[in-house]
């Protein structure tokens, strides 16, 4: 499990990309600067794809981490690179 | 607003752009656009409109679907012919995308209707083809402060610009008094490719969605002109003119014009 302290998680497990991203960044929008957000997903690619868009668009990826079996975790910081 | 799954679906590859996000999105979705003529450049216009999530969609038109329409408007299909264009219109709209609250007007623009039809929409598409009408939408979009996104066509010819409220040129600098009855070939006699509306409908679709986001650099002071034939853009810059009779330093026109008919070439 992450060292960061999450203000808001988004289960997105069973979505496939970009739906990913998609639903990450409509997460992140209702956010403020510097919040934490948390996406649970179990789709593989999407632990490369989803960060590469978040970094793209402004925000830091601070962490991703296989939690189990099925599940990984990604770590985002809202506009942590603007 | 939340979006449901299905709007987050349809309008996932808004929502990913940088400059339109689920913001965009919901401002697209809160937005409303009148679109005056449902002929050929109405139709890929519409389209494009009507998908992209615009909320309320205006659209006014008399006439109804002639079989020589349908060589470039493609929202009316073969059994559509005889049928009102807005009818045919809307039910296309609904087809695809059931977001949109398509509102029609059975009816001709002129000047006693289109001040209280254009007042509740935030963007005008110009997608008619005679002077009149053009002169009367430009007019009337400078009273009440409606920006004003313009195409034509002619033959292999198309332009198209967009003229805002409050800053830059109107129709008016560009043309100011319309041309002497017959002079233009005009819309029933003149033939056009039949591809030519498509791209010129689809630019002002653009310039309505980028106004409506607040992205982008907009076509105002710019005449965008495109020659099908030899697969030309060029553009044309328009300044405001001082001496425009409507936006001009010393303005003479106060009130909407009805020109009549200058459509009388065979005549």
């Amino acid at each position: 499990m992450s060292e960061y302290k999450e203000n808001s998680e988004l289960n997105i497990k069973g979505e496939i990309c970009p739906f990913t991203f998609v639903k990450s960044k409509l997460a992140l929008e209702k956010m403020k600067k510097g919040e934490i957000l948390r996406v649970i997903v179990d789709y593989e690619p999407a632990i490369r794809n989803v960060p590469r868009s978040m970094e793209e668009q402004g925000h830091k990826v601070l962490s991703i981490n296989k939690i189990n079996n099925t599940d990984y975790e990604i770590i985002v910081e809202k506009d942590g690179k603007k | 607003m939340d979006f449901s799954e299905e709007q987050i679906k349809r309008y996932a590859r808004h929502i990913i752009l940088p400059e339109v996000g689920g913001e965009g999105q919901i401002k697209l979705l809160s937005s409303k656009v009148l679109l005056i003529g449902a002929g050929g450049l109405g139709a890929p216009c519409g389209y494009y409109l009507g998908a992209a999530g615009i909320g309320t969609l205006g659209i006014v038109d008399y006439d109804t679907v002639d079989l020589s329409n349908l060589q470039r408007q493609i929202w009316h299909g073969t059994a559509d012919v005889g049928r009102y264009k807005v009818d045919s219109a809307k039910d296309s709209i609904e087809r695809i995308n059931p977001d949109v609250n398509v509102v029609t007007y059975k009816e001709g623009i002129n000047a006693a209707n289109i001040k209280d039809i254009i007042k509740d929409y935030d963007v005008v598409i110009d997608a008619t083809d005679n002077f009149p009408t053009r002169y009367l939408i430009n007019d009337a979009c400078r009273f009440m402060k409606k920006p004003l996104v313009y195409g034509s066509i002619f033959r292999f010819d198309g332009q198209a610009t967009v003229f805002l409220p409050e800053e830059g040129p109107c129709y008016r600098c560009l043309f100011p008094t319309p041309p002497p009855a017959g002079l233009v070939p005009s819309c029933q006699e003149a033939g056009v490719l039949g591809v030519l509306p498509g791209v010129i409908g689809a630019i002002q679709a653009n310039e309505a969605i980028k106004i409506i986001l607040g992205i982008g650099t907009t076509l105002s002071g710019r005449l965008l002109i495109y020659d099908a034939l030899d697969m030309k853009f060029t553009e044309m810059k328009l300044r405001q003119d001082k001496t425009c009779p409507l936006c001009g330093e010393n303005p003479t026109i106060f009130e909407l014009i009805e020109y009549g008919d200058l459509c009388e070439f065979k005549n």
